[in-house]
């Protein structure tokens, strides 16, 4: 089933945000979203918005509060890391938050993968997802690192909107439908990073990826050098999902960047953005052995 | 430097052989950009690390945290170097801060449970260059000598360098016998910078106290008495020089201003008079939205029912002059720390920075300054790295090039944040704590104050590196996190007032909180980098990322904790409030400082200053005749003023918060120039904030006979219009100024600022927007090693705040579609002529037939036509605004159709323009002000018409699907691409 505002023609008029819109069934067991923060993370609040937009209970915690009280995580449907410089991506970006994690939090965030969990990683969570070992996957007994964001060819941070290329036939479950639901060229979503070119261990990784649907997006055009244009992978199963751009930046239709220029029927139904987490508040909605 | 029985260990990372090296390919773009023919270059991370670790630990060191398994190798020690190759090496010299340092120490700490020293620094194999050639190439992009060491071979020193207990004594300064001339001595040598008239004060206080001032007294008053934290210039009585009669200011009944002739006049407290003036008589006629200004941090208004938004901007000047990174983004970081003290803490939404250097490509660099287009790199290196880092939008900017600037560049950082409207006050208590929150301190940023209220000279890089600091942006995340969460407790905030230390350290922020109750500081309680400072460098640090609360004793526990779970460090530094309402300073026991607030904050002489003023010359007609218009229009898009900033926008991450609705490049190909940007502070309430500025110095350059009374009106007028095009309420605009003056003990160049300031006043009560904050910066000149000055054009940065009632109605400057009508509202169908300080001028010079006077607000018809622009985009009637300023009125059609063609979409635009023929084509290209270029529908002019009135506007043509601009009239014709090429080709570094 498809939930949100139906594609085309529905929304409310004009350009500015939206009202949330409800969603019967969904007010009546909204999932709980982790959002997991730290010092030096500062997309926190976006991505709390943008699951409390998409019909979730979401709330950030502190790494340290996870690592003392680890039986928390277990608490929730879907968990988030967020984009920011966490601990300054001193070292490399995501270095130190990941190896807090992984050091201390492995088994509990290995076994919310295990337990059908939806999982993001936006932009420096993404850095901190791949160096812990949660993605690409499938996840083993200890973490395993096989893909890495590293710097952009050009040596820069760069903060654009750039066109996202969803993966025909990808497993992913946060892009589905993406593909089509608006006009190709405004499937955008702001890049901001410095380090964010995917890079895999071996060609035969990025082979597996291709061939087991594990490739989600691809940049239109591939500002920061990836490996095959990659911009956002998930694990096999298709919950685990991370992407160096910012959907969450994306819910209102008055961020995009020639939003102006947009009649108001191009400028109705859910974002992009939004669209994302829709999908994910869905799934974590429905039994995991029920899905498609 | 001690050694220590432990070992240092070396870790070198450096990029896995074909996964890339962008850094080193960097290297190897940016050396033959400055003609360095460097084949190859390979960069490599250097991690010291000093501790008691097991040859285990280091493995899962060097593995679990500095190596990434898939795109790094690492060696301990140092790496063979590679044959034909240079090495060299870059280490920050010690006590500069180095966070990753910090932030490895943590995470070595938390990974192994080994407390550890650590420093880092990059290493660089270079092929095709010497040694010398690669130690000459590393001080030129990647080093600074101020703050960093080169070595010419791989660094792995026995121990890291540690400080060394200073001695404590108390120190008196005898000043009680001193004559004039030893008065002038201790203030030059002392780093003071207190004038004569001032340390005779101090001198006659003492004397009356019956004792010698201890070192720290001294240096209290210093800082408190700078320039840069009490703008003495700006307040002090001002004896004005100059025709008074028929004059372009009218100086009858103005406020504080008393005639004393027929050239004469006294102002009394010039900022009172004038900015400040402007603002309390426009709330005494009715602005009820302002809800602080000038008091706090920053200027607050009120933006709905429950939140305000402050706003404050800074200059950077002198540090930025001297290391451009640290400078910048030191100076970004406490403009951020100005807004998170603000009221009762407000949070950041979004920053702007405004640079003036000199040309890019100049060649004739004097000694002791650096090449502006390093100055110019390096300062976006560090608004970006700062900014980018806190996840603050920079939203709006400007770069201006002039060759004045070489010496003394200018850095403007502002910020905005919003706070609610029921927590914009706070006051210290007596019986609160006084708190201290964030990085500790060390020896870094002595000075600083008073620096910037010194002259630069050719010897300061060696006299004032202290002076110069590298910001830590996570600290400052970790502090504003911190902070939030303290003020939005359930009970209210745990503090009762909250300030930032900046300029003059402890002794500034302590000082100002505790004017009106007094306060008692142990200064050994300051949590210190490294041991060795001495009780006054502890007092007058400018160390970074700290904040001081004023925390009631029973709030302190709760505080604590929130800070322990932020990972931000508390200390408590004493307590506010004496019986005698004093400042004192104690220090192992000892007092070491005692100083009454009264003399401390009122004590500071206001002597009379002369100012004088004589209108500048227009200069002689130096051209013979008109350049092509093609080649005009492409030459003024080319201009490093007018050019595409891309290459700085898109390093800095203007989406973060999700709330930009206009963002710096807007239109079809996401390239065109928005003349604000505009926030949504409150998501999903459809209000917003937009964000702007004005700036004009070529209409107040003396050079072209340019007066700075005009050139202010002339910014706020900018101002106002960049922020009206993309849909601001004219009657919700508040305004900065931000005064950036060469010496203003000059009297020409105070006189000059006086006339800036009546401007101001004039300016704002005409257009009804008040200032709510502001700054300044009076010593910017440059003398180099054979004695001569440069002092920079009078410079008047106006940072502008406008409420935007409907986001829908919001509009962009990207020409919309083929059909449409372009009109210039603010013009007749006789244009302007006024040329002077124009960008044409300043490229092609002018000729007899061009007019070059310079151009003048009329301040009766730029605020009416801003409002009537204003009531055409709320009538949902404007399909694109753009202002008419730099470059003129093609360049704005120019740039109109730059941001709404694309490839495959064409638009173009045919112009016929009224009264040229009359003129001559320059007037094609005058920036004369209250100008819009506005794209409208063509069915709607009658409309339009009718809400415009009495005010004038014109009809200039059309846009169509041609791709191209033309004005067959005068022999235009360019296709858009073209002129993308030009506007974007500049500055694409």
């Amino acid at each position: 089933m498809r939930i949100g505002p139906s594609v085309k023609g529905s929304g409310p008029a004009g350009g500015g945000p939206q009202p949330i819109q409800a969603y019967p069934r969904l007010m009546q067991q909204r999932p709980r979203a982790l959002v997991v923060r730290t010092a030096g993370i500062n997309r926190d609040a976006e991505l709390l918005r943008a699951f409390k937009l998409a019909g979730a209970d979401a709330e950030a915690v502190h790494l340290d509060r996870l690592i003392a009280e680890p039986d928390r995580i277990d608490e929730y449907a879907i968990i988030g890391f967020p984009g920011g410089f966490s601990y300054g991506d001193d070292v490399a970006s995501g270095r130190i938050m990941a190896m807090h994690a992984r050091e201390r939090l492995w088994d509990r965030f290995s076994g919310a993968v295990e337990r059908g969990a939806l999982v993001i990683g936006v932009c420096n969570g993404f850095q901190v997802m791949v160096q812990m070992g949660l993605l690409p996957g499938p996840i083993g007994k200890s973490p395993v690192q096989r893909v890495a964001l590293t710097e952009n060819t050009g040596a820069r941070f760069v903060n654009k909107w750039v066109r996202m290329i969803p993966e025909p036939g990808s497993k992913c479950v946060w892009t589905r439908g993406l593909e089509g639901a608006v006009e190709p060229e405004l499937l955008m979503f702001p890049s901001a990073h410095g380090e964010g070119r995917f890079v895999a261990d071996s060609p035969e990784t990025l082979d597996e990826l291709e061939a087991g649907g594990q490739v989600a997006l691809r940049y239109e055009e591939n500002f920061n050098g990836s490996e095959r244009s990659i911009a956002g992978i998930c694990d096999p199963s298709g919950r685990v999902f991370g992407l160096m751009p910012h959907p969450e930046d994306f819910v209102h239709w008055n961020r995009h960047p020639w939003w102006t220029r947009l009649t108001e029927h191009e400028r109705s139904g859910s974002p992009p953005g939004l669209r994302l987490f829709q999908n994910a508040v869905e799934a974590a909605s429905s039994p995991v052995g029920a899905r498609a | 430097m001690t050694t220590a029985a432990t070992l240092v260990v070396r870790f070198e990372v450096r990029p896995r052989p074909g996964a890339g090296d962008p850094r080193g390919d960097d290297l190897v773009r940016r050396a033959w950009e400055i003609g360095v023919r460097l084949t190859a270059a390979r960069a490599a991370r250097v991690y010291l690390i000093e501790g008691d670790l097991s040859d285990e630990q280091v493995e899962t060191i060097r593995t679990r945290l500095l190596t990434d398994p898939v795109v790094e190798v690492s060696e301990l020690g140092a790496s063979e170097p590679v044959p034909e190759s240079a090495t060299v090496e870059v280490h920050p010299l010690p006590g500069v801060m180095d966070p990753t340092a910090q932030s490895v120490r943590d995470a070595v700490l938390a990974l192994t449970g080994t407390e550890v020293r650590v420093s880092t620094g990059w290493r660089y194999d270079l092929e095709g260059v010497d040694a010398s050639e690669a130690e000459d190439l590393a001080r030129r992009l990647v080093a600074n000598p101020v703050i960093n060491a080169i070595h010419a071979a791989p660094f792995h020193p026995e121990a890291l360098p540690s400080g060394t207990p200073a001695e404590f004594r108390v120190m008196r300064v005898p000043i009680r016998d001193l004559d004039d001339a030893g008065l002038e001595k201790l203030s030059r040598e002392g780093h003071l910078f207190l004038d004569l008239a001032e340390m005779r004060t101090i001198r006659e206080h003492y004397a009356a106290q019956g004792r010698e001032p201890t070192d720290i007294e001294l240096e209290t008053l210093a800082q408190t008495w700078s320039e840069h934290c009490v703008h003495k210039t700006l307040k002090s009585t001002i004896s004005y020089t100059g025709p008074l009669e028929s004059d372009a200011i009218d100086w009858s009944a103005r406020p504080g201003h008393e005639k004393s002739g027929a050239t004469e006049i006294t102002v009394r407290n010039l900022l009172k008079s004038t900015v400040a003036a402007a603002t309390h008589e426009l709330i005494a006629e009715g602005i009820d939205w302002t809800l602080s200004v000038f008091v706090d941090n920053a200027g607050i208004i009120r933006f709905d029912d429950e939140t305000a938004v402050c706003v404050k901007v800074e200059t950077h000047n002198h540090p930025s002059a001297l290391e451009p990174y640290g400078g910048a983004a030191t100076g970004i970081g406490g403009c951020i720390r100005d807004i998170i003290g603000t009221g009762l803490a407000a949070r950041p939404i979004a920053s702007t920075d405004v640079f003036c250097v000199a040309h890019p490509d100049t060649e004739d660099i004097p000694a002791g300054c650096i090449p502006p287009r390093r100055v110019l790199t390096e300062v976006v290196a560090g608004v970006r790295d700062y900014g980018n880092r806190m996840g603050i939008p920079t939203v709006n900017g400007a770069v201006l090039f002039d060759n004045r600037y070489i010496g003394n560049p200018l850095v403007f950082c502002g910020c905005v944040g919003v706070l609610p409207t029921d927590l914009i006050e706070g006051h210290a208590k007596p019986g609160d704590l006084i708190v201290a929150l964030g990085g500790r301190t060390g020896r870094d940023g002595i000075h600083g104050a008073t620096f910037s209220s010194a002259e630069l000279t050719d010897t300061h890089a060696d006299e004032f590196a202290h002076a110069v600091q590298i910001g830590n942006a996570i600290e400052e995340k970790r502090v504003l996190d911190a902070i939030l969460r303290a003020r939005d407790e359930a009970g209210g905030p745990l503090f009762s007032a909250i300030t930032d230390c900046g300029a003059g350290g402890f002794s500034s922020a302590v000082g100002e909180m505790g004017e009106r109750i007094g306060a008692s500081v142990t200064l050994d309680s300051a949590p210190l980098k490294y041991g060795g400072l001495t009780y006054t460098e502890i007092w007058i640090s400018e160390a970074q990322e700290r904040m001081v609360l004023a925390v009631p004793a029973s709030n302190l526990d709760r505080l604590r904790e929130i800070c322990d779970e932020e990972h931000v460090e508390l200390a408590v530094l004493g307590e506010f409030g004496t019986p005698d309402r004093e400042l004192v300073l104690s220090f192992q026991g000892e007092e070491v400082g005692r100083l009454s607030m009264e003399f401390l904050h009122e004590g500071l002489p206001t002597p009379t200053r002369s100012a004088s003023w004589s209108p500048s010359p227009t200069p002689k007609a130096g051209s013979e005749s008109d350049p092509d218009v093609n080649g005009a229009v492409l030459a003024l898009l080319a201009h490093p003023d007018i050019a595409s900033k891309h290459f700085i926008i898109r390093q800095y991450d203007h989406d973060v918060q999700g709330n930009t609705v206009v963002k710096p490049l807007m239109g079809a190909r996401a390239i065109g120039p928005a003349d604000s940007s505009v926030i949504e502070p409150n998501p999903g309430t459809g209000r917003g904030l937009a964000i702007g500025c004005g700036v004009q110095t070529g209409v107040g350059d003396p050079r072209v006979g340019g007066d700075p009374y005009q050139m202010a009106l002339g910014a706020i007028d900018e101002c106002v219009r960049n922020l009206v095009c993309v849909g601001a309420d004219p009657d919700r605009i508040a305004i900065l100024d931000n005064f950036c003056w060469p010496s203003c003990k000059k009297p020409e160049n105070l006189g000059s600022l006086v006339r800036a300031a009546e401007g101001c006043y004039d300016g704002a009560k005409a257009y009804r927007t008040p200032f709510v904050s502001g700054k300044d910066s009076l010593n910017n000149q440059f003398t180099t090693e054979d004695g001569r000055t440069i002092e920079i054009p009078p410079t008047l940065l106006i940072t502008g705040i406008g409420v935007v009632p409907d986001l829908d109605r919001c509009v962009t400057s990207d020409a919309k579609r083929p059909g449409n009508t372009l009109i210039v509202v603010g013009q007749g169908e006789t244009p302007p002529t006024a040329m002077g300080g124009s960008r044409y001028q300043s490229l092609f010079g002018l000729t007899e037939r061009d007019d070059p006077a310079t151009p003048r607000v009329d301040l009766e018809a730029g605020p009416r036509t801003a409002r009537a622009v204003a009531s055409l985009i709320r009538a949902g009637l404007v399909e694109s605004a753009h202002d008419i300023s730099d470059g003129g009125l093609l360049v704005a059609v120019a740039e109109l159709l730059i941001g709404g063609h694309k490839p495959g979409a064409p638009l173009g635009a045919e112009l016929e323009l009224p009264g040229h023929d009359d003129t001559g084509l320059s007037a094609a290209f005058c920036e004369s002000p209250s100008r819009y270029l506005l794209e409208v529908c063509a069915a709607r002019l009658p409309e339009i018409e009718k809400l415009l009135g009495s005010t004038p506007w014109v009809h200039i043509g059309a846009i169509d699907e041609s791709g191209r601009l033309g004005w067959a009239g005068a022999g235009l014709d360019l296709d858009v691409e073209e002129l993308t090429h030009a506007w974007r080709g500049t500055l694409n570094w």
